[in-house]
């Protein structure tokens, strides 16, 4: 009976070790933990943890080592994924200090949820664009160009931001798109059309600006109609608000506002 | 009559362990159940889209299980009588899918049939384009289930050995009516598990259809694909319907495995 319970702490030891247990001493069976217990973080050797959309990965993969640079000491742990992921991660408790979002809506489940400090701050904004493979096989020109009955046009569904974007342009000029795709991300749209299996596909500015050379980009007027913001905003659970909040205040200022507008980030 | 339980002269730690190991799968299908909105379980799973998308699972998993029959009954027979030099390799190739990221798998299957992929470039030239299309999503199907098929049939037909076989043709009878009257009867029983897991195999292909079929309501958007895409506004939908795939893979599980012990 004896090498049971043993089995059953070294089994529950190994997966609290795993998992960080967080809090040793209601660990079960009277354990005993040996120094295992992660300590308070020292000074000097922070680590600031920052969730974001994915289309801010450039952007903000500079701002962190502009922020780590200024502030020595810090490291900055960058989570990047779509906005949707993100909000559900955080309302289950992923350890986040600054989260930054694609569009109000996302943050506005958090600041209803209490889990935003105080206001969150606008920071960018971004337009859609189409976006076609290179050479646009099909010449596409204009938002109308994308009705053509043999382009193959990919976008994203309603449901994600950039979607619901696509929808608003559709409603404004009356124009109804058939796509042969709807994608759950701006990144799965982008891949149909660099690998050249769509003609065409709606994503941001920012999307095709760091694309590459696979994919072109055409501005049109009517997508002035549905413009995102981005909002970025400092948790409850920060375990250093004021240095989250210093984050977010790089951002805010020149120096963030110029690595966004070199992204092609236009003022929120 | 039940069982009783004994524990068969494993030492007992093995025991903790192993139910530890049943836990780490059990605890997150019963979390899973306790998080449905019940109430509004009905309505969840009977939307036009869910519907169209359950619909749609449905379909393309029949049509892929069948294509993997077709083409893994003989797979299965060449490599378990057969013998030929590089038949490990082959082997060892055609269960790749199995190891294989499903999004690696909806890569490769752009770079042969996409649009400008190696079959794809001649096909969009005669016509036929599949990239977008349900055919792409049985195709997708097809590429990561058929290994399961041959896996099974395969083991099946080492463990019933070619006696028979070989008594019947020594009878008179050709290689086809062998195959028709001997062999297909005696492994029946690892067809139909292998078609059976292959089936669920199909049902729950997620990475594959996305990279290589895109996603279209009635189209292309399978259950897997619908309950990502709901999850990013109605997560209350998104878990109905998982909870809806689950009760399948489980119906499918028992059917296979559950009716007898695996020895």
């Amino acid at each position: 009976m004896k090498k049971v319970v043993l089995a059953s702490l070294a089994v529950v030891g190994a997966v609290c070790l795993l998992a960080g247990c967080a809090s040793p001493s209601t660990g079960s069976g009277g354990a005993t933990w040996s120094g295992n217990t992660p300590s308070e973080t020292p000074v000097g050797d922070q680590t600031l943890s920052v969730f974001a959309a994915a289309s801010l990965k450039g952007t903000f993969t500079e701002l962190a080592s502009e922020f780590e640079k200024s502030h020595p000491g810090v490291t900055v742990s960058l989570t990047f994924a779509g906005s949707a992921d993100l909000v559900s991660q955080v309302t289950e408790g992923a350890p986040a200090d600054v989260v930054a979002f694609a569009d109000e809506k996302n943050m506005a489940k958090l600041t209803d949820a209490k889990l935003i400090r105080g206001t969150p701050q606008l920071f960018a904004s971004n337009t859609l664009e189409i976006a076609v493979p290179r050479g646009n096989p099909a010449a596409i020109t204009s938002f109308q160009d994308l009705t053509k009955p043999d382009a193959k046009v990919v976008i994203c569904a309603a449901q994600v931001p950039c979607g619901s974007a696509t929808a608003k342009i559709e409603q404004a000029t009356g124009i109804t798109l058939t796509p042969v795709s709807e994608e759950s991300a701006v990144t799965d749209v982008l891949g149909k059309v660099s690998s050249g299996e769509a003609d065409a596909g709606l994503v941001y500015v920012t999307d095709v600006e760091a694309a590459g050379d696979a994919i072109e980009g055409i501005t049109f007027p009517e997508a002035a109609g549905a413009v995102n913001k981005y909002p970025v905003g400092v948790t409850t659970a920060a375990v250093q608000p004021e240095l989250a909040a210093e984050f977010a205040t790089l951002i805010t200022g020149a120096d963030g506002q110029k690595i966004l507008a070199s992204a092609g980030f236009a003022k929120p | 009559m039940r069982q009783r339980s004994t524990l068969g002269g494993i030492p007992a730690w093995v025991a903790v362990i192993a139910a530890v190991g049943a836990l780490l799968i059990i605890v997150p299908i019963v979390s899973l159940a306790t998080r449905v909105d019940w109430p509004n379980f009905a309505a969840l799973v009977s939307s036009p889209s869910s519907l169209a998308a359950l619909a749609l699972s449905l379909r393309t998993s029949v049509a892929s299980t069948a294509l993997c029959v077709l083409l893994g009954v003989p797979l299965a027979l060449v490599l378990a009588r057969t013998s030929f030099p590089g038949k490990r390799i082959l082997r060892a190739l055609i269960l790749l899918p199995l190891v294989l990221p499903p999004v690696v798998g909806g890569i490769a299957l752009l770079a042969a049939f996409g649009r400008r992929g190696l079959l794809g470039s001649s096909l969009e030239t005669m016509g036929v384009s599949i990239a977008f299309s349900t055919v792409a999503v049985v195709l997708a199907q097809t590429f990561v289930a058929l290994p399961f098929l041959v896996l099974s049939l395969e083991a099946a037909l080492r463990a019933a050995g070619s006696r028979y076989e070989a008594v019947a043709s020594t009878l008179g009878a050709s290689p086809s009516t062998v195959f028709r009257r001997v062999t297909l009867p005696l492994v029946l029983p690892g067809l139909v598990t292998g078609a059976v897991l292959a089936f669920a195999r199909a049902l729950g292909e997620f990475g594959a259809t996305l990279t290589f079929a895109g996603s279209l309501e009635g189209v292309t958007r399978t259950l897997p694909l619908e309950i990502y895409l709901q999850r990013e506004t109605d997560p209350d939908a998104a878990v109905a319907l998982a909870l809806v795939l689950v009760v399948v893979a489980v119906v499918v599980m028992i059917v296979t495995y559950g009716r007898r012990e695996i020895r």
